[in-house]
């Protein structure tokens, strides 16, 4: 995708991305002291189909969704909350992403960053989680066709699976720590669809080698790999916005490129079963030890690979 | 329904579509002029293949008649869940799926989405649901997961699940819970290619979703938080 965010090593008081809440993330990636909230908790909007099944509810339904400053830059923010129903997408949680972003396309900001940490659709209200998804995917790509950049921060304990795993690649940017996991089903559902000889989801190396930062990086789905630290992540979604090579989502000749660069990756990589079998044949010597490294480190040692 | 009954029923004037992989491609005469055939058939798990080659066919029809409706035809049991699929980024290749269709509407085509057999999660999300308008047969199924394994997933015993079903459209499978929700227009029922000319010459544009489910009384929140959080409420 670009090279803009390759940076980002985290200073040595940099706090972890993976262990903060959505409101600490926000409040470290942002300028200090400049995230306004939309609909908070002070609303109360819970999701009255938690209540349905006596289960308990959040007063913002896991999602935070408001406006900052980015080193200047106007920007609108939607964090989403992994310690409440596993950042799960609900009639609620979506209708305020998707009413977000229909105001950044009113508004025009710098740019729009999307935290996700998510396991997709919540269960419990799974038609009203799906088509908010849709209206979810659908307002990102109007908000890129406005030519306004849409980055993905991932890096929670969640990751991004399911609909907000494809919702995540509809963004212009992507930028991941190797904590960080995206992928579309989780490696459980996996196994117990297809069986424990497919996918075994106890092998936590296996789990990293298929969805973790480094192998998205490596496959060209994610354009940055960052330490896992706020402000790591902070600098790397600074570099995307300066950029300013936003592909349009309207562009069919960069849609067709993308689309070459897909065919490319199935037809190079089509075998094979495992991280380590693409990264070897990218030309990266001693594969086997990059789960090992730290980002720059990582970044070093993988930056003259054939991708 | 087979697909090709379907197709038969869809267009008496002609097809000229084909199935390789249980991809459906081609295109077909109507008397609102040509269109552009996709979809999967016999409920297809919607892998990294599948995906590239509806998306490829999508932009093929944008780059040689930006125009042309596109009839997007639903069945997919949902993703095809594999560590071939997942390795390689399958979240990707969907969400490419996902663009490409919506840069078709954005250069002029109608897309309109027909559930004629399963429409299932992922492999819906980044398909039918991408259309502008969507319909479907009756008896399609529509759904994100059988209430037996959400019962397992969510800890809730199966019988209040059931139980609740019956009030509420929120999560249980279902097509008619699509249609209060505002996300399937209508069912189509009796004259095919009757339904499919008057979806043609409906007025252009996204189906305000949101909108539809508050008005049916199947999703009462999502439009109004939605305008809260455009409108600036802090």
């Amino acid at each position: 995708m670009n090279a803009a965010g390759s940076t980002g090593a985290a200073v040595p008081a940099d706090r972890s991305w993976y262990e903060a809440s959505a409101r600490a993330r926000l409040d470290g990636l942002l300028d200090p002291g400049s995230f306004g909230e939309l609909l908070g908790p002070r609303t109360r909007t819970l999701s009255p189909h938690l209540a349905m099944l006596d289960l308990p509810g959040a007063f913002d339904d896991g999602i935070v969704v408001g406006s900052g400053r980015l080193a200047g830059r106007a920007v609108l923010v939607a964090a989403q909350e992994g310690a409440f129903m596993g950042g799960a997408v609900g009639e609620v949680h979506g209708a305020k992403l998707a009413g977000l972003l229909r105001r950044a396309c009113a508004l025009r900001p710098d740019g729009v960053l999307l935290l996700p940490d998510s396991g997709g659709v919540r269960l419990h209200e799974a038609n009203a989680g799906l088509i908010a998804l849709s209206e979810i995917i659908h307002g990102l790509l109007a908000v890129r066709a406005a030519g306004i950049p849409v980055l993905a921060l991932i890096g929670g304990s969640n990751g991004a699976f399911g609909g907000m795993g494809i919702a995540a690649r509809c963004c212009d940017h992507v930028i991941m720590s190797e904590e960080g996991r995206l992928a579309l089903s989780g490696p459980e559902v996996i196994e117990t669809v297809r069986g424990v000889e497919e996918f075994d989801a106890r092998d936590r190396a296996l789990v990293w080698r298929t969805t973790g930062g480094k192998h998205r990086y490596l496959l060209g789905e994610a354009d940055a790999l960052v330490a896992d630290g706020i402000g790591a992540f902070r600098t790397a979604a600074l570099a995307a916005l300066a950029a300013d090579d936003a592909h349009r989502a309207d562009d069919l000749d960069a849609l067709t490129a993308a689309h070459a660069a897909l065919v490319r990756r199935s037809a190079r990589y089509g075998a094979c079963r495992d991280g380590l079998e693409i990264w070897r044949a990218q030309g990266i010597a001693e594969p086997e030890r990059l789960p090992l490294l730290d980002a720059p480190d990582f970044l070093a040692a993988v930056a003259g690979r054939d991708a | 329904m087979q697909l090709a009954t379907l197709l038969e029923a869809l267009f008496p004037g002609g097809h000229a579509v084909q199935v390789a992989g249980q991809v459906v491609t081609g295109s077909a005469t109507t008397a609102a002029g040509p269109v552009t055939v996709i979809g999967t058939t016999d409920h297809a798990e919607i892998g990294i293949e599948h995906a590239l080659a509806l998306a490829a066919a999508v932009l093929a029809s944008t780059r040689a008649h930006p125009a042309q409706p596109i009839l997007m035809l639903v069945d997919t049991a949902g993703q095809r869940p594999t560590r071939h699929d997942e390795l390689l980024a399958i979240n990707g290749y969907l969400a490419h799926l996902a663009e490409c269709l919506d840069l078709a509407r954005r250069r002029g085509a109608r897309l309109v989405a027909l559930i004629y057999g399963e429409a299932v999660s992922g492999g819906f999300l980044s398909f039918g649901l991408m259309a502008d308008a969507i319909y479907a047969l009756p008896q399609a199924q529509v759904r994100v997961m059988n209430l037996q394994a959400m019962a397992r997933v969510t800890r809730q015993p199966v019988e209040r699940l059931q139980a609740l079903a019956a009030s509420s459209p929120v999560f249980a499978p279902g097509v008619e819970n699509y249609v209060a929700m505002g996300c399937v227009q209508a069912l189509w029922d009796g004259d095919l290619a009757a339904a499919l000319l008057a979806a043609l010459r409906a007025p252009a544009g996204l189906a305000p979703r949101a909108a539809l489910g508050r008005q049916r009384g199947g999703r009462l929140l999502a439009a109004a938080i939605a305008d809260r959080v455009a409108g600036g409420e802090a």
